[in-house]
């Protein structure tokens, strides 16, 4: 079996990929990253949060650019609907991990893939923001995946190619499993 | 003392090495802390059977001749088993010694044991894959009333408080607690991480038949594409009945045991399950599916077809996809908790700079990284059956082969399948 099938082409470059593992198995620290968001509020619910600067193989790194992102709630929750809502970003984190492992493992596995298409759907019960009812939580009840997917492969092989993306996936893991979270502040003088 | 070769364990591995040595005139001692086959016999729970059936336990120039070829030895008989192969190649055991350091000399080792030093020029390592069991980090933060064992420690429900048990793992170990303890009247909640799922047989025959046709167990650590992830690998949803029953999560859940997912922590009292419960139960069955499917072709390209019963597959595994993320463990009467979540072997009183950044030990195909030093028993150490008793024989042959060369008397080696 052909793993790295030069035919097909994803547009994920495997090798490099495969070299950065085998280099990090070696030199462990190296895998140590850190990634950074910063946020400022505008007004009201609206705020703008921007990423560029992160690290990791020992120094920082930087984005080509820097990428900002609006979040906001819509106008139902009397906001002014400026941007995504901050739960609907955590759907597009999501959905971003998920696709990219699915190119990923599909180049790995030597499978071309022709498109890929994700809808994603999250419950949740506004009590809980809303402190109407402390039983309610306050994030989604749960998070639905549907993949759409043409490639050339049997319908197994794609189940398995969605299955090792969740596996692989940093997001899907974040949602998936706790995370201690900290949140402090500066002193104001 | 001195002797050219110094074994550490009078496990299978051990005693296997030892007679793969006397076939190259090695001049050998085995030294074993406590009786032949001590783990098998000490650490392992009562209802405790092999995973492979009687045909495939051998061992260099002995094997299984009872009248059960298809059961699967209790541990007294794998005892029994191993003792007599003792006997049977007069292994030069020493034993109730116990190694309490191995550290380097000029030109060898110095071992040192309770009942005194041996003075070797190589050393081989067969103590064991499964002498300390894992307890994840994640345990400090459980609640102080409940009680935590492992295996090692466990040996029947008795033991265990009248009351609901809380099983972390899915491996063949998990599986086999947790039913083994749900059934005594414990209410058992299993946490399912990642998991192998495998049929005890297939269209009649068992999977380890199947394995052995393919190529399966024979396949080499330097052909495997992720040798790392293999030699992690939880053990094999099995069990070895002589119904030659299968063991998985369905079958679990019929008789009412609660699936989660797995072990994420606790806060506040209450155990909290990772949301991947489906997904890892898909890996597992799309794995197991492949797995069928290449035993299928087998069986076409074999023309065993007509021989076989038709194939019947196993159903997708049943999982709750709402299942509860958080378990308050006193409302829910949980009493204990069972980390059937793997083993590791201990290697503590080798003194040599042998380790990688894990502790585990750097070697190539049981080739350790320092010279006339060797590994054996270790999963996937040379070959995917490496694990497995009859797994020791090509393992021990060919590092015997590499040790003998080393020591120069490569020449005195009798291949015993040639000879015979």
């Amino acid at each position: 079996m052909n793993d790295l099938n030069t035919a097909v082409n994803n547009g994920v470059n495997v090798e490099a990929l495969l070299g950065a593992r085998a280099a990090l198995t070696e030199a462990p620290a190296a895998a140590a990253f850190k990634w950074l968001a910063s946020c400022e509020w505008i007004n009201g619910t609206h705020s703008r949060s921007t990423v560029q600067q992160f690290f990791g193989l020992g120094e920082d790194q930087n984005h080509r650019s820097e990428f900002t992102f609006d979040t906001d709630h819509p106008q139902i929750f009397a906001s002014e609907d400026n941007g995504a809502t901050p739960v609907e970003l955590v759907l597009v984190g999501l959905a971003g991990c998920l696709s990219a492992g699915v190119a990923a493992v599909a180049q790995r596995r030597g499978i071309q893939l022709n498109s890929v298409r994700a809808n994603l759907e999250a419950g949740m019960d506004i009590q809980g923001i809303l402190g109407i009812d402390s039983d309610v939580r306050n994030g989604f009840d749960g998070i639905k995946v549907h993949f759409e997917i043409d490639a050339d492969a049997t319908a197994d092989d794609i189940r398995a190619l969605v299955a090792q993306s969740q596996k692989r996936s940093a997001v899907f893991d974040i949602v998936t499993n706790p995370t201690n979270v900290s949140v402090t502040v500066s002193e104001n003088h | 003392m001195h002797t050219q070769c110094v074994i550490i364990g009078a496990g299978h591995s051990g005693l296997a090495m030892s007679q793969c040595l006397k076939e190259c005139s090695v001049d050998h001692v085995v030294l074993e802390r406590g009786e032949v086959a001590n783990s098998w016999k000490q650490e392992r729970w009562d209802s405790l059977r092999l995973l492979t059936p009687n045909w495939q336990t051998r061992l260099p120039g002995f094997a299984y001749s009872g009248k059960d070829p298809h059961g699967y030895m209790t541990m007294p008989e794998l005892t029994r088993f191993l003792q007599q192969y003792a006997d049977h190649i007069s292994a030069p055991l020493q034993l109730n010694t116990n190694v309490t350091a191995v550290n380097a000399t000029a030109d060898g080792y110095e071992v040192v044991s309770d009942r005194g030093i041996w003075y070797c020029d190589s050393l081989v390592m067969a103590s064991g894959n499964c002498n300390i069991a894992n307890i994840p980090r994640v345990a400090e933060s459980a609640p102080q009333s409940i009680h935590m064992l492992t295996p090692s420690q466990y040996r029947n429900p008795d033991q265990l408080e009248h009351a609901g048990v809380l099983v972390i793992g899915a491996s063949a170990t998990g599986l086999q607690l947790a039913e083994e303890i749900h059934r005594s009247g414990r209410p058992v909640t299993l946490c399912v991480g990642e998991h192998v799922r495998l049929p005890r047989t297939y269209r009649g025959r068992d999977i380890q038949w199947w394995m052995d046709k393919l190529g399966l167990l024979d396949e080499r650590f330097d052909e495997i594409d992720d040798i790392n992830r293999g030699r992690n690998l939880p053990s094999p949803q099995l069990i070895g009945t002589p119904a030659r029953r299968n063991l998985d999560l369905n079958r679990l859940v019929v008789q009412g045991v609660d699936l989660r997912g797995r072990l994420a922590g606790f806060n506040d009292g209450k155990a909290q399950f990772s949301g991947s419960l489906v997904n890892t139960c898909e890996l597992a069955d799309l794995k197991m599916s492949r797995l069928l499917t290449r035993i299928d072709e087998y069986a076409r390209e074999n023309n065993l077809e007509a021989q076989l019963p038709v194939a019947r597959r196993y159903p997708a595994t049943r999982v709750d996809a709402a299942a509860p993320l958080l378990m308050d463990l006193q409302k829910n009467n949980i009493k204990t908790i069972l980390w059937a979540t793997g083993y590791r072997p201990d290697h503590s009183w080798l003194n040599l700079p042998v380790f990688d950044h894990k502790g585990r030990i750097r070697h190539h195909g049981g080739v350790v990284d320092y010279p006339g030093m060797y590994l054996l028993g270790a999963p996937l150490l040379r070959r995917r059956k490496s694990s497995f008793i009859h797994g020791a024989e090509d393992d021990a042959r060919d590092l015997s082969r590499h040790l003998a060369s080393y020591l120069g008397s490569q020449k005195n080696c009798v291949d015993a399948n040639v000879a015979a």
